[in-house]
């Protein structure tokens, strides 16, 4: 099982290999078993996140928690929202500088 | 590792030492072509401008490319008719040192004179620019570009953040590395205006990706739906950091439009989205899209200045440039497998196991100075020498944007 991290300051760790459902994974010391199959490209925490607390990947800020994660869970739509208001939101309408 | 470098009477000094062809019209695009061909293999590179009615950045970005270090000389070939301004081109270019000449195709005798005194003054320009000086280059007097092109879901998790090492070591050791694509940067504006080197340029780093956002929902361009879950990304800023990593970790130093060279050693924004806001502040794309492919974005870069430019490639993208080599960076392990001659590092490896993204960030590292140092590219193996330019303007840039400017 192959894991990246991006960045020394993410608490969440991208999936290298395929895990399939049903397999044993080990992430940072800690054993699960994967419910569902588990895609290249995912991500599942490092450490234990807090709900609330931002999720770190490539060293920035790409979230926070909505609920607690455990070191191994899978991160995805479940337990993590975006933080993002984009900036021309906001200015919709007003007069503009080029 | 040292770099010899051809010194230019600009006192700028570049990696590859070419004679360019530069058409000011679609019209004369054959002719020059047909004198190019030929000498293809032998340092004399094809680009030019194809549309007929003036246009202020055109010009600026055959100045800059004409004027570019890696260029010794230059012929520009006209119809006679379009609107280019040549005769100011040709000043402008003489201006800088090089052996210059141009070539009007109506006046010259048609198609075949054309051709015929072309091919003899690019034959006596390469003998002239052998004799162009010899300079070592610092890694401090370099400039690259990155760019991704045919990405998927593994370019932002093995070649981009590769790249982003690699940018982080050239700019400590005081190179001017230039990213870009500010619209693929939305959901991390305020991510990037974070690492800003100085107050004034944050406003100016998230208004960038403002604009690059409004232009492309104007232009009825679905680039900015969030990020697709199936791959496992799961918000809009973490698809769009997958891009930005190429940038790595160094504080901005300041924003670029097309043809700006950054003064210094840094990290800068390129911002290639047009400036075209109608009266009433709304963006108004009258250009069409900003770039029409990846190779406008590359000759966007290097009309910045860029030695060479990193292209990472999920897909695998196979293109060059001219001017300037082009490393390929192939983030997907498949794709490598099948695209291996067209590409220059394997950053699949990281997927495999077989190497940390640290490691494809020193090879990549190593791959600038040995580029540089005038060992080929891939592309420029297979004779890759792409160009496209079509028009777009710009309003100058702002204080806050690049304090110092020259």
């Amino acid at each position: 099982m192959r894991f990246i991290r991006l960045h020394p300051d993410d608490n969440v760790l991208t999936v290298a290999s395929a895990i399939g459902a049903g397999q044993a994974y080990e992430v940072e010391g800690a054993t699960l078993i994967a419910t569902q199959a588990i895609a290249v490209g995912f991500k599942v925490a490092a450490c234990p996140i807090a709900s609330g607390a931002k999720v770190i990947k490539y060293g920035a800020v790409i979230g926070s928690a909505s609920q607690v994660i455990n070191t191994g869970d899978v991160v995805h739509t479940h337990n993590l929202k975006s933080d993002y208001l984009p900036t021309y939101a906001r200015g919709e309408g007003e007069a503009r500088t080029p | 590792m040292t770099i010899p470098g051809y010194l230019r009477p600009d006192g700028r000094k570049g990696i590859r030492n070419l004679v360019v062809v530069a058409y000011l019209v679609e019209c004369a695009h054959h002719v020059a072509r047909e004198i190019v061909y030929p000498l293809r293999a032998h340092g004399v590179h094809l680009l030019g401008f194809p549309g007929c009615y003036p246009n202020s950045y055109a010009h600026r970005m055959l100045h800059q490319l004409c004027t570019h270090p890696n260029v010794g000389a230059v012929l520009l070939v006209s119809l006679g008719c379009e609107g280019f301004n040549r005769s100011a081109l040709l000043d402008e270019i003489r201006a800088s040192g090089r052996p210059a000449d141009l070539l009007i195709i109506q006046q010259t005798g048609g198609t075949r004179r054309t051709i015929e005194s072309g091919s003899a003054w690019v034959n006596s320009a390469l003998e002239q620019i052998h004799k162009v000086p010899r300079a070592e280059i610092g890694i401090d007097e370099l400039i690259i570009g990155t760019v991704c092109g045919g990405s998927d879901a593994t370019s932002g998790i093995t070649a981009n953040p590769a790249v982003g090492r690699a940018f982080d070591r050239l700019v400590k050791n005081g190179a001017r590395c230039i990213f870009e694509e500010t619209g693929e940067l939305i959901g991390c504006e305020q991510i990037m205006a974070a690492r800003a080197a100085r107050p004034e340029l944050a406003p100016a780093l998230t208004a960038c990706v403002e604009k690059a956002a409004h232009y492309y929902t104007a232009m009825g361009h679905g680039s900015f739906a969030p990020g697709n879950a199936d791959g496992g990304l799961t918000t809009q800023e973490e698809k769009s950091m997958g891009a930005y990593s190429k940038s790595g970790n160094s504080p901005i130093a300041g924003i670029l439009k097309p043809g700006d060279v950054p003064p210094r050693g840094g990290l800068y924004l390129l911002d290639v989205v047009p400036d075209t806001f109608a009266a009433d502040g709304s963006v108004s794309p009258r250009w069409g899209f900003p770039n029409i492919s990846d190779i406008q974005e590359i000759g966007e870069l290097i009309a910045c200045g860029s030695h060479l430019t990193l292209f990472t490639t999920g897909r695998g993208s196979v293109v060059g440039s001219a001017i300037s080599p082009v490393i390929k960076i192939c983030a997907n392990p498949e794709t490598y497998r099948r695209l291996s001659e067209d590409m220059d590092v394997n950053a699949g490896r990281i997927l495999d196991g077989e190497a940390s993204i640290d490691e494809v960030g020193d090879e990549i590292y190593r791959l600038v100075l040995g580029v540089a140092a005038g060992a080929p590219t891939a592309s420029e193996q297979l004779g890759h020498q792409e160009f496209s330019l079509v028009y777009k303007s710009f309003a100058p840039l702002g204080p806050e944007c690049l304090p110092g400017a020259v």
